[in-house]
């Protein structure tokens, strides 16, 4: 590491020790800049464009009639009255689905990390059996669940066996979307509880020794001590777990492929499959949705950060 | 410069027009497989690389996904392979490489006739773009031990949908089978009987999927997924456009009628074996009185970003010769479109007398393909109209849309792609 | 056994068992069951042949009939147990089938055939492992070039991503400049824009650079992912800033502190990153799906993918090879695991 170390002293004397950061942020920001800002900035001239060619010289302007396109609406509680209603159709089960899931998986999340916090047996082992389903591929997710669920799968099998008798789990919109809660719950959980299980362990001992010697009740402890001090690990889970929700794809598309009909299609899918697989590709409309998407995101956060922020000053 | 340096980059420069050579002439070969085609084009090639000196053909096989959404976005920004065997004959027609100036255009034409068109760009062009190796079409397996078992007689020539319907659900009533009837989940699939139902999809203005015709197949088709004929696994398991067949169910005898087609027949005498007997019949009839299957299948082109256009036309003319033809279709186990190859008839190898036999039923049944059938597969917006099918269709039956409804959005979207893709 | 018991019911500390202690551990074994079996099954199933796949009710092992060579025939017959008619209880072996008569012959009596019924008869099956799954991949795939392709990306890409977000998470932790909070608001907006979105265009610079085809192509873009700098950075804000104050009046170099310094106190959170970003890499498919075209640089799971036919999947080969792409990253795992564990545990302690 020499290599880096002289030039890097040299930088230091001609910057000073302040202007020095911008040096160690040079490089992420270029691959930021070339791969992710620059992307995001042609899209924009997508959106604003016509026709179903990829090179953008050949792209009439349209204005932002793609934008209105989408928005569209005679009621937008009723995908069927809007002029694009996939769009609305996805916007709506993606809202849907991120509420229950992050809901879910964090409350999963949480209730694991506690148990794994505590005095047990085999710890390391019991935390890595969580952990292991993030390793997976997405696709090798719903690859796997997709062969436990299908209608001559084990879960059936095991339903026949004590007289239930099996469910046609993904034909069915309610079970269907019920199962691409679970499954993402299922690949990602295992993440977030590492995560809160550090802030967990963070949270230093003496704190609950006195709460014990008060005869606080465990409930208590846990609403007035634990929680709190978990704050700032829970804001980055929810910030993290809120995003990755809205961007779910891949393991829903390989898993029911957005359907039974449109009622596991998100708005990432929507995208994609406007502008990718479908056919003729509408990349200008898929480039507006996306920059729809990212701008309600951005708002999301930025309230999430604003309210931590309040609280913390509060 | 040092002289160091120097040398280095003399040294490069050599060692690159030493290699330039072997490298101009490489050709990349993009292929997808549904069973052994690949494989297949890879050792027939090697007689070509033996009789072409110097040249290498590289086939790279990938998955179905990268032939039908990225190399559209490829070719488009340059970065295409030399060839490539793929399924949208029409919509891929403006990367082309025409192979007229380097063939005989009278053996071509002879010998693959109408099969060209589709491959063209429209009316007036008179281009050689692509050989149609695999020719498929579009027709009924039927599950002969389940109709043997129930004491059914199965409904021969000229019999409807509905004596189809009616008979394959009599048979399921009687053996306990959990299906009586499944389509693929396939725009290009449901075609058939739509246009045995009277829909012109080439209508007086232009392209449709509303007219009378077609809606009174999808109120049928979506009534038949209401009463339990058709299996709602097919139909309903999947979102969006996505392909999706009914050969497991049918596999496993628990569907009686399968509609599918003629490249099913490998899978179905592996897999099926020994467990029941199985045949293709007839495409049934519909009130409208066709009794069309819609052709298809894909073939192989060139893309005129190569740097190697003769040789490319060249590959694509030697794999066109009759019997390098006649050796592929037989090995793997496809129709011709070659039609000096199919009025000789393929010796197909190492396959059971069933299997011959459906592969010549479906063969016998290309002369009855409507002609609005053949138009639809040479259509260069056939998957437009595949996709809004499927997708329209699909909410019909899970109900998110009544028919009508679904109906309307498909002229709708239909419009809105027509108008896009100007 | 009394002492196994002991042994099992003891807390940490010694006490019994509360029960919130049995709770917990009747979540756990849950837990064990509910991540573990889908794996295990598809495991199991990947051994089974293609008939066998489509079996219901499936059976946990893997089947195959039993086969036996009789004297007058070439290939090996399969073998049916009589369950009714003339012939209860007999195994006899199955020489064709029409309609629902099969007509089979004794084994111990090749000569004589006999026909039978075929609700009379069930098929002889046994345990083994269809290894042709496996072995047919081998023959099929150039394997260990595809292994290199994939161990390549997924190091050089890591090893980039890793160098390149600790410092970026250092800068944005421990420096106060102007323009710190847009920078950081750059990073949760990039955060924003799954990459799926922007395939088109991430594809047109690419290509206009010159990278598509290579590996470059897929490491690069790859390396510029925003969730370390935002996780590396979370964690950097709780190391305390008398560290580094310290080490400046040793007169270190800023270089020092974050390499001798910053990056060690890092470890757990550089672990946890490490190993995402690793899987991350290793399981991609999209993006190398759309740069990498020529075969001599596909990647496992490009391999694997090509078994998705347009109409048809040939599932037992996919099977297995999803196993085989699953093993390396399932050891890198193990390994690490230890790793992170004590990485956490020593957080635990401040």
């Amino acid at each position: 590491m020499r290599i880096i170390e002289i030039p890097m002293l040299a930088l230091q004397r001609l910057f000073g020790v302040h202007k020095l950061a911008w040096v160690f942020l040079l490089p992420n920001l270029l691959l930021f800049a070339f791969f992710a800002f620059l992307p995001i900035f042609l899209n924009v001239f997508y959106a604003t464009s016509g026709g179903d060619n990829i090179l953008l010289d050949d792209r009439p302007y349209v204005g932002a009639q793609n934008f209105n396109n989408l928005v569209d609406c005679s009621n937008y509680l009723d995908p069927n009255t809007c002029r694009e209603d996939k769009f609305w159709r996805a916007i709506w089960n993606t809202l849907w689905f991120v509420t229950l899931q992050v809901g879910i998986m964090v409350g999963f999340s949480l209730l694991t990390a506690i148990i794994l916090n505590r005095d047990i047996r085999a710890r390391g082992f019991f935390r890595s059996v969580f952990f292991f389903p993030v390793l997976l591929s997405p696709v090798v997710v719903a690859l796997i669940w997709k062969w436990v669920l299908q209608r001559e799968g084990i879960l059936n099998a095991f339903l026949d066996s004590t007289g239930i008798g099996g469910i046609n789990w993904l034909v069915d919109a309610e079970w269907a979307f019920a199962w691409t809660v679970f499954l993402t719950v299922w690949a990602h959980m295992g993440f977030y509880t590492l995560i809160l299980l550090a802030g967990l362990q963070a949270i230093p001992r003496d704190v609950y020794e006195a709460a014990t010697m008060d005869r606080a009740s465990p409930w208590r402890v846990f609403r007035k001590i634990t929680l709190p001090l978990l704050a700032p690990t829970m804001l980055v889970v929810l910030i993290l777990a809120l995003i990755r929700g809205v961007q779910t794809f891949d393991e829903v598309y390989a898993f029911t492929g957005g359907g039974p009909g449109t009622a596991t299609t998100f708005i990432i899918q929507y995208i994609y499959e406007e502008g990718f697989a479908g056919a003729p590709r509408v990349w200008g409309m898929a480039a507006a949705a996306s920059i729809l998407v990212a701008v309600v995101l951005v708002i999301l956060t930025l309230i999430q950060l604003w309210v931590n922020r309040r609280n913390v000053d509060g | 410069m040092t002289p160091k340096i120097l040398k280095t980059t003399a040294l490069t420069a050599g060692v690159l027009a030493l290699a330039a050579p072997a490298m101009a002439q490489e050709l990349r070969f993009m292929c997808s497989t549904d069973g052994n085609e690949c494989e297949v084009y890879e050792d027939i090639l090697t007689r070509f690389e033996a009789a072409n000196p110097g040249v290498d053909v590289v086939v790279d096989v990938v998955p179905y996904q990268a032939i039908l959404e990225n190399l559209p976005v490829q070719l488009a920004a340059g970065n295409g392979p030399d060839l490539a065997k793929v399924t949208d004959l029409g919509g891929l027609n403006e990367y082309y490489l025409d192979l007229a100036p380097h063939v005989d255009r009278g053996y071509w034409e002879e010998s693959f006739g109408d099969f060209l068109t589709w491959y063209r760009g429209g009316d007036g062009d008179e281009g050689i773009y692509g050989l149609h190796t695999q020719l498929t079409i579009t027709g009924p397996f039927v599950n002969a031990t389940l109709f043997e078992q129930a004491g059914v007689e199965m409904p021969g020539d000229g019999a409807t949908w509905e004596d189809w319907a009616a008979a394959a659900r009599q048979v399921a009533e009687a053996t306990g089978t959990p299906f009586p009837m499944a389509i693929d989940r396939s725009g290009h699939r449901v075609a058939g009987p739509a246009i045995s139902y009277g829909a012109a999809l080439n209508g007086p203005d232009g392209p449709t999927l509303s007219d009378d015709g077609f809606t009174a197949f999808v109120e049928q088709f979506v009534a038949w997924h209401e009463d339990g004929t058709m299996a709602r696994d097919v139909w309903a398991g999947q979102g969006g456009a996505t392909y999706q067949d009914g050969a497991q169910e049918f596999i496993n005898g628990e569907l009686v009628f399968l509609y599918s087609g003629s490249w099913q027949i490998g899978r179905m005498e592996e897999s099926v074996g020994d467990f029941f007997d199985w045949q293709v019949v007839d495409s049934p009839c519909g009130p409208a009185g066709a009794c069309s299957g819609v052709p298809g299948g894909s073939g192989i082109v060139g893309f005129n970003d190569t740097e190697h256009p003769e040789l490319v036309a060249a590959l694509i003319d030697f794999l066109a010769d009759e019997e390098v033809y006649a050796e592929a279709t037989a090995r793997t186990r496809n129709l011709p479109a070659h039609l000096g190859v199919a009025s000789a008839g393929v010796d197909y190898e190492g396959v059971s007398e069933g299997a011959a036999g459906a592969l010549n039923g479906f063969a016998a049944a290309l002369p009855d393909v409507d002609p609005a059938a053949f138009w639809y597969q040479g259509y260069a917006g056939n998957r437009a109209m595949f996709g809004i099918t499927v997708e329209r269709v699909s909410q019909a039956i899970v109900g998110e849309l009544t028919v009508d409804e679904a109906v309307a959005r498909m002229e709708e979207d239909l419009a809105a792609a027509m108008a896009e893709s100007q | 056994m009394a002492r196994v018991w002991d042994f099992l019911t003891a807390t940490r500390g010694g006490a019994r068992l509360h029960w919130t202690d049995w709770a917990s551990y009747a979540y756990l074994c849950a837990g064990v069951f509910l991540m573990f079996f889908p794996v295990l099954w598809l495991i199991m199933s990947s051994f089974k042949t293609e008939g066998d796949l489509q079996r219901y009710p499936p059976t946990f092992l893997p089947y195959q009939q039993e086969t036996l060579m009789v004297e007058g025939f070439d290939d090996p017959l399969p073998l049916f147990e009589m369950t009714g008619g003339d012939y209860e209880g007999m195994i006899l072996a199955q020489v064709r089938r029409v309609g629902l008569q099969a007509q089979m012959v004794d084994p111990t009596n090749p000569g004589e055939r006999l026909r039978v019924s075929i609700e009379n008869y069930r098929p002889v099956d046994s345990v083994t492992l269809a290894w042709e799954n496996y072995t047919g991949l081998f023959d099929r795939f150039n394997f260990l070039l595809y292994f290199w392709n994939s161990t390549f990306i997924t190091v050089t890409a890591t090893l980039i991503m890793l160098l390149t977000n600790s410092m970026a998470a250092f800068a944005l932790s421990k420096y106060q400049f102007r323009g710190r909070t847009f920078v950081l608001l750059l990073v949760i907006g990039t955060l924003m824009i799954p990459q799926t979105v922007v395939l088109v265009p991430l594809f047109l610079i690419v290509s206009e650079m010159g990278m598509s085809n290579s590996l470059w192509g897929v490491i690069i873009p790859g390396a510029a992912t925003p969730t370390g700098v935002f996780l590396l950075r979370q964690y950097m804000l709780t190391i305390p800033d008398e560290i580094l104050d310290a080490a400046r009046m040793d007169k270190a170099s800023e270089w020092k502190i974050y390499w001798r310094i910053m990056v060690p106190l890092s470890a757990p959170a550089i672990a946890v990153l490490a190993i995402l970003a690793i899987m991350w890499r290793w399981n991609d498919f999209l993006w190398p799906l759309i740069v990498l075209t020529q075969s001599e640089n596909f990647t496992l799971q490009l391999a694997l993918n090509s078994f998705q036919g347009e109409l048809r999947t040939e599932w037992s080969s996919l099977l297995a090879m999803t196993v085989l792409t699953l093993l390396p990253i399932a050891l890198v795992f193990t390994f690490l695991q230890k790793y992170i564990a004590t990485g956490i545990a020593s957080t635990g302690g401040k």
